[in-house]
């Protein structure tokens, strides 16, 4: 028991060091594998928390996870960057040492807000919650921060993980049936993002989305 | 029976309508499967009223009076925004805004919306209430890019980005809300049915639920169009084909606000204090003051209907966090007829803006000229969305103020000058546009009136005359929410 809830507090950690890694890395490539990591990570613990709580059905999630984000999500992602000829672009990032201070702080935050929930709690993953509340928070951020379509959808993609981190930490897992259409869903996002970069892309010739200031207030 | 048709008429309408593409008879199809939605709302809603709140498929399915009234709404308005999408579809493929795959797309991703917009409306489980409203998100994400052109890009994009952080927040509440609900009703699918959390809400934790709310809020706040969570809602509107910007603004919105609102009894039951009322009575408010002095600076005609959709909304939630059994009632009769009204405002909007190749309102003058019945269509649309009588919004709206007077008179003068100022902004804008000459660049064409005057006259006669129907299925609902 203590070994499993070490391997998880562990593996946790990878989680939001990985979160860390993909708010300032500029590198389109780069960004991706760190993705990937991450989804892998996720994936593991999951499993280790299916394996020690005796939920089987974390197993399905597991490799729900394994095959969506570690796999068939960074492919995707991948197979756009190439087609796209981005995959050599790095993008400038502002301020890396203040949104780096932010990061933290969120990380802070998400500590202080689900402290009555892990007062609740009686599950050994409960240590884990405010981590995947802080890599939802720092997937906001990388929202927030970064001026790429394709960064923006991978800070996306990294809330969704942060969020069935979560979900697995506070509970073991949502209902199945919660959690595979939440998976269908996250597909359909993928088909939809890819559209829209080839889209983005013949019309505002780059995936930069600060050219995007048409629509405004009061012109 | 009926609520399988309810579901399945959509989605198989939008498979057939994905392999019948961009031919002749498209629209037909899909008119003839949101017209069978319709009736099988219709039949579903009669066996409700007849027998009361239902289970079904397992405990899968939940109806009961508030939401098979708005499955009554959402399937009739589709039906008429079918109708209405007919000639204006095509006409915007003559004109050579879509292309084939546009057309193909277009019609099967509407009914994909309805779809998805059924089953947040039907299921039990609050869960799935999450990945339907999700799945109502991706299928209008590239219906408002259906165009094309860098604007309409730009905002499918902020559309897609906003709404998907938000509905992320909302995921996290409802991962809380399950973390809640596990205590008391064990692991597993049953924790998240609405029946059983609704029969237990005194006893989950009240801490973690109001924990969970403030997620909820910001989440299905955002798709609501709540200020300061607004900004993809204007964009969205006026970008996107009419007919899309007609069912976002007069059912999507709706939906979003259910589902709130479904949130809000359980948090409540939990709390035993006002917490989440007060919390969408502030957002409400908000809402209706800034998107009322919005309104005043639009120079885009569907834009500025859009702010009038935040407007209403803000109304509709504040009306719902106030809570009383009055303001409740107040709350339910404005979504029906703000939906109506709204719908049948886009839908002359579209045809203004066709008559004139343009949505800038300096470039509109003298609908009436070219065409009497949208000139009036349009006039008499918003005489109804500000609240002149006798129309029904003037009802709600007037419901509204008196439970605010009774329970929070403080409130009273945020609430009457956001009205006031919407009023005089909306008239101020429509009045030239109706009235005045005909510039040289206006046409005539050939429209489908019968949408529009069927709102209207639902709307004047629910303003007229609540039936007796309606208003019992009120207080049911009314009583569902206490």
């Amino acid at each position: 028991m203590q070994i499993a809830a070490q391997i998880i507090g562990f593996l946790a950690a990878l989680v939001l060091l990985t979160a860390f890694g993909m708010l300032v890395q500029r590198r389109m490539t780069a960004l991706i594998h760190l993705f990937a990591w991450q989804g892998l990570f996720l994936s593991i613990s999951t499993a280790v928390v299916g394996f020690m709580a005796g939920q089987r059905h974390l197993y399905i999630s597991s490799l729900l996870t394994l095959s969506l984000k570690v796999i068939l999500l960074p492919y995707i992602l991948h197979v756009l960057v190439r087609r796209l000829r981005i995959h050599r672009e790095i993008e400038t990032v502002v301020n890396v040492p203040l949104t780096m201070l932010i990061g933290v702080a969120l990380v802070i935050f998400s500590y202080h807000l689900t402290a009555p929930v892990r007062e609740l709690s009686t599950l050994v993953t409960r240590s884990v919650l405010p981590i995947a509340l802080a890599t939802v928070l720092i997937g906001l951020l990388m929202m927030i921060t970064r001026r790429h379509a394709v960064t923006q959808i991978i800070g996306f993609l990294a809330m969704e993980n942060g969020l069935f981190f979560a979900a697995t930490s506070a509970t073991y897992g949502m209902p199945l049936v919660v959690e595979l259409g939440v998976a269908l869903d996250v597909l359909i996002a993928a088909f939809i993002f890819g559209i829209f970069f080839f889209h983005i892309h013949t019309s505002f010739d780059s995936l930069n989305v600060e050219q995007m200031a048409r629509l405004k207030e009061g012109d | 029976m009926e609520l399988l048709v309810l579901l399945v008429a959509p989605l198989l309408a939008a498979v057939a309508l994905g392999f019948v593409g961009d031919r002749k008879f498209a629209p037909e199809i899909n008119i003839l499967g949101s017209a069978l939605t319709f009736l099988a709302g219709l039949v579903l809603a009669l066996k409700v009223y007849y027998g009361g709140p239902m289970l079904a498929g397992g405990k899968f399915f939940f109806v009961d009076a508030f939401n098979v009234y708005l499955c009554v709404l959402t399937s009739f308005v589709s039906m008429t925004t079918a109708i209405f999408s007919r000639r204006y579809m095509r006409r915007e493929r003559e004109h050579g805004s879509v292309g084939h795959w546009g057309m193909r797309f277009y019609h099967a991703m509407f009914q994909l919306f309805i779809f998805a917009m059924l089953l947040c409306l039907l299921t039990n489980n609050v869960g799935v209430l999450w990945i339907a409203m999700e799945l109502a998100t991706l299928s209008t994400v590239l219906l408002v890019s259906l165009y094309r052109t860098p604007r309409a890009i730009e905002a499918a994009w902020k559309y897609f980005i906003l709404c998907g952080v938000g509905i992320a927040q909302a995921l996290f509440g409802t991962v809380l809300l399950y973390f809640a609900a596990e205590k008391v009703l064990g692991e597993g699918g049953e924790a998240l049915l609405w029946t059983n959390l609704s029969r237990v809400s005194g006893s989950l934790e009240p801490t973690v639920m109001s924990l969970a709310f403030v997620f909820l809020m910001v989440g299905y706040g955002t798709k609501v169009g709540l200020v300061p969570l607004h900004n993809w809602l204007p964009d969205a509107h006026s970008e996107g084909p009419t007919p899309v910007s007609a069912v976002l603004s007069g059912l999507l919105l709706n939906i979003a606000l259910y589902a709130l609102v479904r949130c809000k009894t359980l948090v409540d039951g939990s709390t035993g204090t006002h917490f989440a009322g007060n919390i969408m009575m502030g957002f409400g408010l908000l809402s209706i003051l800034v998107a009322a002095f919005s309104l005043l600076r639009q120079k885009d005609i569907k834009r500025m209907f859009s702010y009038s959709s935040i407007e209403h909304m803000g109304i509709t939630t504040f009306a719902f966090g106030l809570g009383t059994p009055l303001a409740t009632f107040g709350g339910l009769l404005h979504m029906l007829v703000h939906s109506l009204a709204k719908s049948s405002i886009f839908f002359t909007v579209g045809h203004v803006s066709q008559m004139h190749q343009t949505q800038d309102m300096d470039r509109i003058r003298g609908i009436i000229k070219g065409s009497p019945l949208v000139g009036w269509g349009l006039m008499i649309g918003v005489m109804a969305i500000i609240g002149m009588p006798p129309f029904g919004v003037f009802t709600s709206e007037f419901l509204i103020l008196t439970a605010t007077i009774k329970d929070a008179p403080f409130l009273t003068p945020f609430l009457l000058v956001g009205l006031g100022v919407a009023f005089a902004a909306l008239l101020r804008r429509v009045q030239p546009m109706v009235f005045g000459d005909a510039p040289s660049y206006q046409k005539t064409l050939k429209v489908a009136h019968m949408p529009v005057l069927l709102h209207i006259v639902l709307v004047l006669a629910i303003g007229v005359y609540l039936p007796d129907f309606l208003s019992l299925w009120f207080h049911k609902a009314v009583e569902l929410m206490k």
